[in-house]
């Protein structure tokens, strides 16, 4: 009882550096993951951002392969920083379409001049409003949707060098 | 070059905590090498002047804003106040950290003064202890916090220290606040150090106890200031919001007022030795887990520092380390820690014991709360835990101890009859109860916990005087005017925070100028809303005429307030402060028909909140100095008695 | 031996002390906790009534209205999936506005409005350290 007694504070206070420590390697989420992982794809039809690439909608997401879907604007500075990675997923074969979220087209037309293109469809949703149907916070933001429709991942903020394996393995499980 | 100096001085600084560990270890080790042991006072001396040395370059730098140190480029800014200026140098992680680790130095170099009565192997073994808490905060400094290092090329002008620590409030708030956290490490210290000489006593307790009482008034001083602070700046009206970072002051206090009691049973009589040793731990990592709450970004809050899991990593290192070796050490040593003095279930030890048990179970439900939003986390859930919860809980708990707070000093030493307490304590209780009753017949719709929050109030308030009465005033000791003080402080506070939470009155509407409408006993008129301009800012200023019934009028200035570095805006409330409370105004948006959302309180009696937290924290100081005296007295006719 | 007997009483005083505390912790946190909802979590399922919580999404765009009393706000909260309509009396902070994040603290009424005592725009930026402006992630802001 008396040993119990005197380790019992360590032991206490051991719980307590637990909990600190858990709360370090999970930080509070100041996003909300997407609720929709796991269901189908948002009704929506978006008209083209640009001239040079086809409108986007929701039946371009059901498409029978998976496909990557990227939510971005020619005014989001981490955007810019992703834009190589996602080349080399193009590279690699995904087809990557996009939405330009409260953009105009002669600013996306840039964007993808200055710092490549490697989208197939772009939509143009100027009020956010199929992004917010997305469940998506900000820019930039990435699914991975499977040939169904279906939402199978979501990426939240830039695809860095080392997600890479990462987003190849959810194309790869959403066949 | 200054920059350089600092670094180097803060160097030379950790060096000497090293080499006071070492020699503090060996110096206990090496009986037969008292020299080994003799120099470790002169060393922490050295290692406090060194320090201090160093924070006065950083303050030098922020005084004469050189811009090409990293830490003077993103606080400060050529235009800010001198005030600010210098303030600036611990509104910001690195060089707060660098006051925290020079108030400990200092607090090591001033025991390594001023300390006499404690046995020499405690004393070397405490400064030991303390050299090591230094060195783990040198080294997150040198290693990942360094407030000298460089910036190359040096910017034209500072990002500008955040306007919201721009005020003369929030300049004091956190020395004081550190002076509080790092007392508490000085009491760790001497716990520790007398854990490893067994030398658990009254001449420990009495050591401490001037550090203890030190640390509390600061700690004290820290929180009423806060609290105003929030008060006055954010202007919501309210005073204390259960947020994390007030929490994580709160708690060292809590563990603190239960310190301070318990070092004085042990100082007298020689009771609640293993108590009061594992209650000086306990007070210092309460420290160490708030600096941890403000600083890692584990829980969002209004006013946390900059975040960063790499520090809060560190941090809880260091707690692994220090807490969980005094821990262990406790779990080994206390069994050897001879048993305390016997005293009676009804007995001022007694009382005090039971005083030691409310707060501590106040403290866990504060600590439980503020940390259970991490758990939930754990689990998906997003949770935020607030005054619903904390209100109740440890609302609940303060009063019971508050009761006991007016009971204590009137009760005997080691034994005590109940009825003869109950006796001394007539006045007080009929108070009470003759309260509880007109209160309720005035105020029926009084919510529960102010109603009983201002009848404990009068309960107390009496009660804190009863210890005087029938006593000879000017022969009582300073010490125990200090005591009256401070639980009498405990009392007005609590009867404004009764008061105020029950009878405020709010108004919130919108006005065109010219309109007068009414708060309270107030009537006010909008005079006009025109722009000014200030140093670092512009805003939008209404001039607000307020009477009460036939009074004299008066004006109210209230602010929405724009900044420029960094861009920020504040709503500045107007405050006039009237014998029975305050009248707060605050001015909201234009709306599209011209007229001025304006809101308006009248809060009565909520100065005393801030007036007893300072009748507190001058309790403390009148008992600190009455102590002080005390024993340079004694000790002065020991001498010549000698 | 009574000095004994003490400190194991005092000892086990304290760990009841704890132990109070857990308990009386819990009980709150059963109660009282405030936990967070999006549009989408409410519609469909039961309201949770009489409980303080949080509601989070977008300003649904020309979805604010002024009342005459010039200090109440009605407006919808959105995110693609529902949609809740909020009241609002107080003065809201600057960055409250249309098209942008919003976390709204108060109680749901029966009818499925949403009582506000309080509104939080997301990045109210005058708490922000420097260091934090120009977070990888530019949320557009469905939390606090």
């Amino acid at each position: 009882m008396r040993k119990v007694l005197l380790w019992l504070p360590l032991a206490l206070f051991g719980l307590l550096l637990g909990v600190m420590g858990h709360g370090i390697l999970h930080p509070e989420q100041t996003t909300i993951p997407s609720k929709l992982v796991g269901t189908k794809v948002p009704q929506f039809e978006l008209p083209a951002a640009v001239p040079s690439h086809p409108a986007l909608t929701s039946r371009d997401l059901a498409s029978g392969k998976p496909v990557l879907l990227n939510i971005f604007a020619s005014w989001c500075l981490p955007c810019i920083a992703e834009a190589p990675v996602l080349e080399e997923l193009k590279a690699k074969g995904v087809t990557i379409h996009a939405i330009a979220i409260r953009d105009k087209p002669e600013d996306v037309a840039r964007f993808l001049t200055e710092h490549g293109d490697p989208y197939a469809n772009i939509g143009s949703d100027v009020s956010s409003r199929v992004q917010i149907s997305f469940g998506s916070s900000g820019v930039p933001e990435s699914f991975v949707i499977n040939g169904k429709g279906i939402i199978r991942h979501q990426h939240i903020g830039d695809i860095q060098a080392q997600d890479i394996p990462k987003i190849l393995k959810a194309l790869e499980e959403a066949r | 070059m200054i920059a350089e100096l600092g670094l180097g001085l803060l160097w030379l600084a950790a060096g000497l905590a090293i080499i006071q560990s070492v020699l503090g270890m060996f110096g206990l080790w090496q009986t037969n090498r008292p020299d080994l042991g003799n120099a470790v006072r002169p060393v922490a001396v050295a290692q406090a002047v060194l320090i201090g040395m160093a924070f006065c370059c950083l303050i030098y730098l922020f005084i004469v804003s050189d811009m090409s140190v990293k830490l003077v480029a993103a606080n400060s800014h050529s235009d800010k106040p001198m005030l600010y200026k210098v303030s600036g140098a611990w509104g910001n992680h690195e060089g707060s950290m660098l006051l925290w680790v020079a108030v400990l130095a200092m607090a090591g170099g001033g025991i390594a003064l001023a300390e006499r009565r404690v046995r020499r192997d405690t004393l070397i073994a405490t400064l030991m202890a303390q050299g090591l808490l230094a060195l783990g905060f040198y080294a997150f400094l040198l290693f990942s916090s360094n407030p000298f290092e460089r910036l190359n090329p040096a910017p034209q002008d500072g990002q500008g220290l955040n306007p919201l620590l721009q005020d003369p409030g929030l300049a004091f708030h956190p020395p004081t606040l550190y002076f509080g956290y790092v007392g508490m490490s000085v009491a760790f210290s001497f716990a520790v150090g007398a854990l490893i000489t067994r030398d658990v006593g009254p001449a420990f307790a009495r050591a401490m106890r001037p550090w203890v009482l030190g640390a509390w008034v600061m700690l004290t001083l820290g929180i009423t200031a806060g609290s105003y602070w929030a008060y006055y700046e954010l202007g919501w009206g309210g005073w204390w919001f259960w947020d994390p970072v007030e929490n994580a002051s709160l708690m060292p206090w809590l563990a603190a007022t239960a310190l301070l009691h318990s070092v004085t049973v042990l100082a007298t009589r020689d009771a609640l030795r293993a108590w009061t040793v594992m209650l000086s731990v306990v007070a210092f990592s309460m420290s160490m887990v708030g600096t941890f709450l403000v600083r890692s970004g584990v829980l969002t809050s209004v006013h946390a520092f900059a975040v960063d899991p790499q520090r809060g990593t560190f941090l809880l290192a260091l707690m692994l380390i220090y807490i969980g070796g005094a821990l262990a050490l406790f779990a080994l040593r206390v069994g050897t820690v001879r048993e305390g003095a016997v005293f009676e279930p009804v007995s001022r030890e007694a009382a005090l014991v039971l005083n030691n048990l409310f707060l501590t179970v106040i403290l866990g439900v504060v600590l439980i709360g503020t940390l259970y939003p991490i758990v939930a986390q754990g689990f998906g859930q997003q949770v935020s835990i607030g005054p619903p919860y904390f209100n109740p809980a440890a609302g609940s708990v303060a009063l019971m101890l508050v009761v006991v707070m007016a009971a204590g000093p009137l009760m005997r030493w080691r034994s005590d009859s109940a009825s003869k307490v109950l006796r001394r304590l007539a006045i007080p209780v009929a108070i009470g109860i003759v309260s509880l009753l007109v209160v309720r017949l005035l105020a029926p719709d009084m919510g529960v916990l102010p109603w009983l929050g201002l009848s404990t109030a009068l309960l107390a308030g009496t009660g804190s005087i009863a210890p005087l009465w029938k006593r000879n005033l000017l022969q009582t000791p300073l010490f125990t005017w200090g005591m009256v003080v401070a639980h009498l402080g405990i009392a007005v506070a609590l009867a404004g925070m009764a008061v105020d939470s029950a009878f405020y009155k709010e108004r919130l509407v919108a006005v065109s100028e010219g309109e007068t409408t009414e708060v309270g006993p107030f009537s006010v008129k909008l005079v006009s809303v025109e722009p000014v301009i200030g140093p670092n800012w512009t805003a939008i200023e209404a001039t607000m005429e307020a009477r009460r019934g036939d009074g004299r009028p008066f004006t109210l200035h209230p602010q929405a307030r724009n900044y420029s570095t960094p861009p920020t805006d504040t709503s500045e409330a107007a405050i006039t402060t009237h014998l029975d409370g305050q009248l707060y105004a605050v001015l909201g948006k234009q709306g599209k028909d011209g007229r001025w959302q304006l809101r308006l309180w009248w809060k009565p009696l909520v100065t005393f909140i801030w007036l007893g937290g300072f009748m507190i924290a001058l309790g403390g100081l009148l008992a600190l100095v009455g102590r002080v005296w005390r024993e340079r007295r004694g000790a002065r006719s020991a001498e010549l008695a000698a | 031996m009574k000095a004994k007997k003490q400190r194991l009483i005092l000892a086990l005083l304290g760990l009841g002390a704890v132990i109070g505390a857990g308990l009386l912790a819990a009980s709150g946190l059963k109660q009282e906790a405030s936990f967070f909802y999006a549009p989408g979590d409410v519609v469909g399922s039961d309201l949770p009534l009489g409980k303080a919580v949080r509601l989070g999404g977008m300003v649904a765009d020309k979805s604010i209205r002024h009342d005459p009393d010039g200090v109440t706000i009605h407006f919808i909260v959105e995110d693609g999936k529902a949609a809740v309509p909020v009241i609002f009396k107080g003065i809201a902070p600057d960055l409250f506005k249309e098209k942008s994040g919003v976390v709204a603290e108060g109680e749901f009424r029966a009818d499925g409005a949403f009582i506000a005592s309080n509104l939080l725009a997301k990045h109210d930026e005058r708490y922000m350290p420097p260091e934090l402006e120009g977070k990888m992630h530019k949320t557009g802001s469905l939390t606090s």
